[in-house]
């Protein structure tokens, strides 16, 4: 099948399309889903995105 | 390609600097404190992050070594890009991304030790997995910067090791001039350049050689020129599997597929990435374009390698591994080379020069905090100056990792690649798996299990592992022998094989045994 001569390259050759798919279709369904709402969730990323720049800034 | 053309190339060079140079201040007005950090952070385009997060992921290393390596082994190595897919994308950011995320902020972790040591509530955990990150890691900062340097060799027609000592000299400038935090956006257009890059090569390989299916039929029908030695251990064809249980088979299953495939669930640079993302709705996004760009640049890296033995044989009359005189590092170099425009050998090899910086600064960020943050602060806390020991720290990186690239053997980049992520592997993942999903993991439980499974990695590549331990000669000193256990398959079983399975029955065992007593 399609050139190859095991058809286990040919599987997986259209396996890595289907998972690409499999990403595309994830994405687009939680493509807004999960975004920081609660102000607990907010204070607690931008607390660590202070640390974080202090971190960074020793380097 | 014949003679290098130094107009094109400098024009191309001087394009590429100055976009790097405009995004580079773009990045620097939009992050200037944390606060605008967060504002801009909630405007980066999620293709920008997704991209980013494939620039780091993907460098030299997966392309030139692992293309090469498709040269020899042929299209077996699509399994490990569907390994790439499945785990290094979708179980990457959702199952262990999402989680990583949460626990880093809870916790008030920052780099991957410290999400282990908090997570346990052990500073031995922390500063020893910053101490073998940091002795670890050369060696795939080195094969990273050979791959680099190999494309250089053949592009620029220049000496192997003028080339490493030109790309090391670059390097070291970038990180030491505060390039380490590869800003988001030049990592993104780094990636863009490597993504576009990779399409066109896919699309011109396959019309030189009459089509899909037509290129395959080639390849399948150059079976009988696999060599003597090759189909004798179970190679049996470019388009074919290995022969089940064979030598080849188990090199190919084991250690590169395998090896690979799972390694990059616990790669401390990668899992740190995890943390600095905004929100999930920016991993749910980077499953979509990450997905794409990984099966595009490890896919095309692995299709094209085995089809240049098609091209080879056309213009050459011989196979891949031939053509570039035994070193399966430069198949890919060469196949570009001979193949490609001009204009477009120029412009992948900017690409791929990016994807080997932003991947080796994210090595050495990871280094330096290891060394310094991870290890020197936790083991001698009222000690010495934590900032001068991660600069430090990061200068010594740079240099093993290029005294490494001198000395390694060719055809060195897949092996020390897969050797790296077999010791991750086996190092941390049960542990990382059991911080961010078994309440019931202890803090001795998982104490033993990244010492068991550490030892038993080195144990594995000294005395087992046939490949290393016949090269390094340990094994021969004490033994007299070039590897413990002769009989097949064991010389060809990847440590990781071995080593991952003892660290998770040693978590698991510690763990339930200790369980009352903590």
């Amino acid at each position: 099948m399609l050139g190859f001569e095991d058809t286990s390259i040919a599987f997986v050759y259209i396996a890595n399309i289907v998972a690409v798919t499999v990403c595309v279709i994830y994405g687009i369904i939680n493509w807004n889903k999960g975004a920081d709402t609660e102000a607990e969730e907010i204070a607690e990323e931008l607390q660590w995105e202070k640390e974080e720049a202090e971190l960074d800034k020793d380097l | 390609m014949e003679k290098t053309n130094i107009m094109l190339l400098s024009v191309i060079i001087i394009t590429y600097l100055l976009a790097i140079g405009y995004l580079g201040f773009l990045g620097f007005k939009k992050t200037k404190d944390a606060k605008d950090y967060m504002v801009a952070g909630g405007e980066i385009h999620p293709f920008v992050m997704a991209i980013s997060y494939g620039a780091t992921f993907i460098s030299t290393s997966a392309i030139v070594g692992f293309g090469g390596v498709a040269g020899i082994f042929g299209m077996g190595l699509l399994w490990l890009t569907l390994c790439n897919v499945v785990f290094g994308i979708f179980i990457a950011f959702v199952v262990f991304g999402k989680r990583t995320r949460k626990l880093g902020h809870q916790l008030s972790a920052h780099t991957f030790p410290e999400l282990l040591g908090k997570r346990f509530n052990s500073n031995f955990i922390q500063g020893a997995s910053g101490l073998i990150i940091f002795t670890a890691m050369p060696l795939y900062a080195s094969v990273v910067l050979i791959g680099a340097a190999r494309f250089l060799e053949s592009t620029l027609q220049i000496d192997y090791n003028t080339a490493l000592l030109v790309f090391s000299l670059i390097i070291a400038a970038y990180v030491l001039a505060g390039g380490l935090r590869g800003v988001m956006y030049t990592d993104a257009l780094q990636g863009t350049i490597m993504f576009v890059g990779m399409i066109v090569l896919l699309v011109i390989t396959y019309s030189k050689l009459g089509g899909i299916s037509a290129a395959h039929e080639k390849l399948t029908a150059l079976a009988h020129l696999v060599p003597g030695k090759l189909q004798s251990i179970g190679h049996a064809g470019w388009t074919a599997m290995p022969e089940t249980g064979s030598k080849w088979w188990w090199t190919l299953v084991s250690t590169i597929i395998l090896g690979v495939g799972i390694g990059v669930l616990a790669q401390p640079q990668l899992a740190v990435r995890f943390m600095t993302v905004k929100s999930n709705r920016e991993l749910n996004r980077a499953v979509l374009i990450g997905g794409i760009f990984i099966v595009v640049s490890t896919g095309v890296a692995f299709i094209v390698g085995s089809l240049s033995n098609v091209y080879f044989h056309e213009t050459a009359g011989k196979i891949a591994i031939a053509a570039a005189k035994g070193n399966h590092d430069l198949i890919i170099p060469q196949y570009i080379n001979e193949a490609m425009p001009t204009w477009f050998v120029y412009l992948f090899m900017i690409g791929l020069l990016s994807a080997g910086m932003s991947t080796l600064s994210s090595q050495f960020h990871a280094m330096g905090t290891s060394v310094g943050h991870d290890f020197f602060k936790k083991f001698f806390p009222n000690k010495g100056n934590t900032v001068l020991i991660t600069k430090v720290g990061i200068v010594i990186a740079i240099i093993i990792s290029i005294i490494l690239g001198y000395q390694l053997p060719i055809g060195i980049i897949a092996r020390g690649t897969a050797i790296f992520f077999g010791i991750c592997a086996a190092t941390f993942l049960p542990v990382y798996v059991a911080a961010l999903y078994w309440k019931g993991a202890t803090k001795t439980g998982a104490t033993a299990s990244i010492i068991a499974g550490f030892i038993a990695s080195l144990f594995s590549l000294l005395f087992l592992h046939a490949k290393e331990s016949a090269a390094i000669g340990l094994c021969e000193m004490i033994f007299g022998k070039k590897m413990l256990i002769e009989a097949h398959p064991w010389p060809v079983v990847d440590p990781i094989l071995i080593a991952l399975p003892i660290s998770a029955i040693v978590l698991i065992v510690v763990s339930l045994a200790t369980k009352n007593a903590e």
